[in-house]
């Protein structure tokens, strides 16, 4: 109704205050990395009015003040961003370890999960920590990281009714995602585990333990370790 | 140092400028005051700059001691306050001598009420901004909504008290109005033609568990066609997202960045302070507009808050 479609992406106006920039519409690494790229090109050259960027898997919102641009204006000086993505280079992202005991308190689901796929706690154990994850975007709250692939088989729907409270750091599963919850917030996602590293560290320089495109695996680790490193 | 005791802190108060933009890649949303123009004008009354940081309070107030004095001004909706034995009214600045003692009760109109001190409430920025984000803990004072027996600092200020009060005319253009314009959402193809006229035709109640972060509505179920499967996308300051139960939710200022719901309408940039006014189990509408007139809409607001006969002085 309201897209416009160049060769690049399609527009789609969200709200009189921003518009949604799609670049691709299936999650795939090609969308992941041109998404990368417009977040780059537009945080080194910002458009004047853009208030807010907001990247998802194969979406940036971008969000602007209305008195100063319009969606029109604002997807004309877009397509001149759009027309370089091919020749933007994206910086390799980090390797980083998250470790984690599984299981336990620290991992509730961890025995349900297993049982609905018909394997042992300790064979999800290994097939979670058997990969190596992308950071796909930061959302839903500060420091939150939308991570895959999950292996296929541990792919497992959310909970049916969300817990009112996760405590930080659990590490959960949904879908094909896994993630690890930076605050007491409700969620939906199975949890199989918790590292003692802190997700946002507010007062730090970079807030963010992970960035868009950081790669990451998971190291199993025991409980008394994990209270080791909470204390550190 | 100018202080301010909580003695009582009220159902919950917080501290709140007009947000942090800009750090929507790392997931952290804007916050800020749910009721950004009275926040505005009520630093205007004091002689702030707009964005100084000011108290929110929420459907009850509190009690306030000023040690050293101040100079206030309430702004929103009117909590019935008291400084000392004399009432004070919403909108016009007040000079507190040192000892005395607001207090301010149970809301008699919409959910937000303003205090702004001259000089603004002195915290810690965090990421630019002071505005509290209270499910993260982050921003504000000690990233909480405020107890007993906080002390809060306020910051300098040479102090100079004018009378001032806010033109008749401007207070009619922002007072309540329960028929919010939206505009289409990006999903708005995945609703049928039936849906979207009992959407526009439906009332809607302000749900008990509405806050900061969404208004959940409760009315007729807005169904989906199909069964389209979401990619989690950026999600816009007062999008109407409708999960798969079929009641909306407005997402508001201390939102989810990012979400997987179908948006099938926005609430326009003109119409969000409302939103920070609704108390639960109010009941409001939805009208369509286009992108055009909103921004008509949000230009008028602006001239009119820009006019120099805005703040009677």
């Amino acid at each position: 109704m309201q897209t416009r479609t160049t060769d690049a992406a399609q527009f789609q106006r969200a709200s009189d205050q921003s518009l949604l920039v799609y670049l691709g519409q299936r999650i795939t690494l090609e969308a992941h990395e041109r998404v990368r790229k417009l977040l780059r090109l537009l945080e080194r050259k910002p458009i004047a009015g853009v208030r807010n960027l907001n990247p998802a898997y194969c979406s940036i919102l971008v969000s602007f003040d209305a008195l100063k641009l319009n969606h029109r204006d604002l997807e004309e000086i877009l397509r001149g961003y759009l027309d370089r993505l091919d020749a933007t280079p994206i910086p390799k992202g980090r390797e980083l370890q998250i470790p984690t005991c599984y299981g336990g308190e620290f991992g509730p689901d961890l025995h349900e999960v297993a049982a609905l796929h018909g394997i042992t706690p300790a064979q999800v154990i290994e097939l979670h920590a058997s990969v190596s994850y992308i950071v796909y975007f930061l959302g839903f709250v500060p420091g939150f990281a939308y991570l895959g692939e999950l292996p296929e088989a541990l792919a497992t729907p959310r909970l049916d009714s969300p817990r009112r409270s996760t405590p930080p750091g659990s590490v959960g599963i949904a879908g094909k995602q896994t993630g690890v919850y930076p605050f007491a917030t409700p969620g939906g996602w199975r949890l199989i585990g918790r590292t003692p590293i802190p997700m946002f560290r507010p007062g730090r320089k970079v807030v963010s333990f992970l960035s868009i495109g950081d790669r990451v695996r998971f190291t199993p680790i025991s409980a008394a370790r994990f209270a080791t490193m909470e204390n550190a | 140092m100018s202080t301010i005791q909580v003695q009582t802190p009220g159902l919950q108060t917080t501290v709140q400028d007009l947000g942090r933009n800009g750090f929507g890649p790392l997931g952290v949303s804007p916050s800020g005051a749910a009721d950004p123009i009275s926040l505005r004008l009520g630093n205007r009354l004091v002689g702030n700059v707009e964005d100084a940081a000011g108290l929110e309070m929420l459907l009850l107030g509190g009690t306030l001691v000023f040690p050293r004095g101040a100079i206030l001004a309430l702004a929103g909706s009117d909590f019935g306050a008291i400084l000392d034995e004399l009432r004070i009214d919403v909108g016009t600045p007040v000079e507190v001598r040192p000892g005395q003692t607001i207090r301010l009760g149970p809301t008699r109109s919409g959910a937000r009420c303003y205090l702004c001190v001259q000089g603004g409430i002195a915290v810690n920025a965090f990421l630019g901004s002071a505005s509290t984000h209270i499910l993260s803990g982050l921003g504000g004072f000690q990233g909480r909504a405020l107890r007993k027996g906080d002390v809060l600092r306020i910051g300098s200020a040479s102090k100079d008290f004018r009378r001032r009060t806010i033109a008749p005319r401007a207070l009619e253009h922002l007072s309540p109005r329960k028929v919010l314009r939206v505009t289409a959402g990006p999903q708005v193809d995945w609703f049928s033609e039936s849906s979207l006229r009992s959407f526009y035709a439906g009332t809607y109640r302000v749900g008990e568990q509405s806050n900061r972060m969404g208004l959940r509505l409760e009315g007729a179920a807005v169904a989906q066609q199909g069964a389209g499967q979401m990619i989690t996308e950026g999600v816009s300051l007062g999008a109407v997202q409708v999960p798969a139960g079929g009641t909306p939710i407005i997402i508001f200022v201390e939102q989810q960045t990012t979400g997987g719901y179908p948006k099938i309408a926005n609430v326009i940039a003109a119409d969000i302070h409302r939103v920070g006014q609704l108390r639960p189990r109010d009941e409001i509408r939805f009208e369509l507009v286009t992108c055009d007139e909103a921004r008509s809409l949000l230009v008028e607001q602006e001239n009119m808050l820009a006019s120099p006969e805005l703040i009677l002085e």
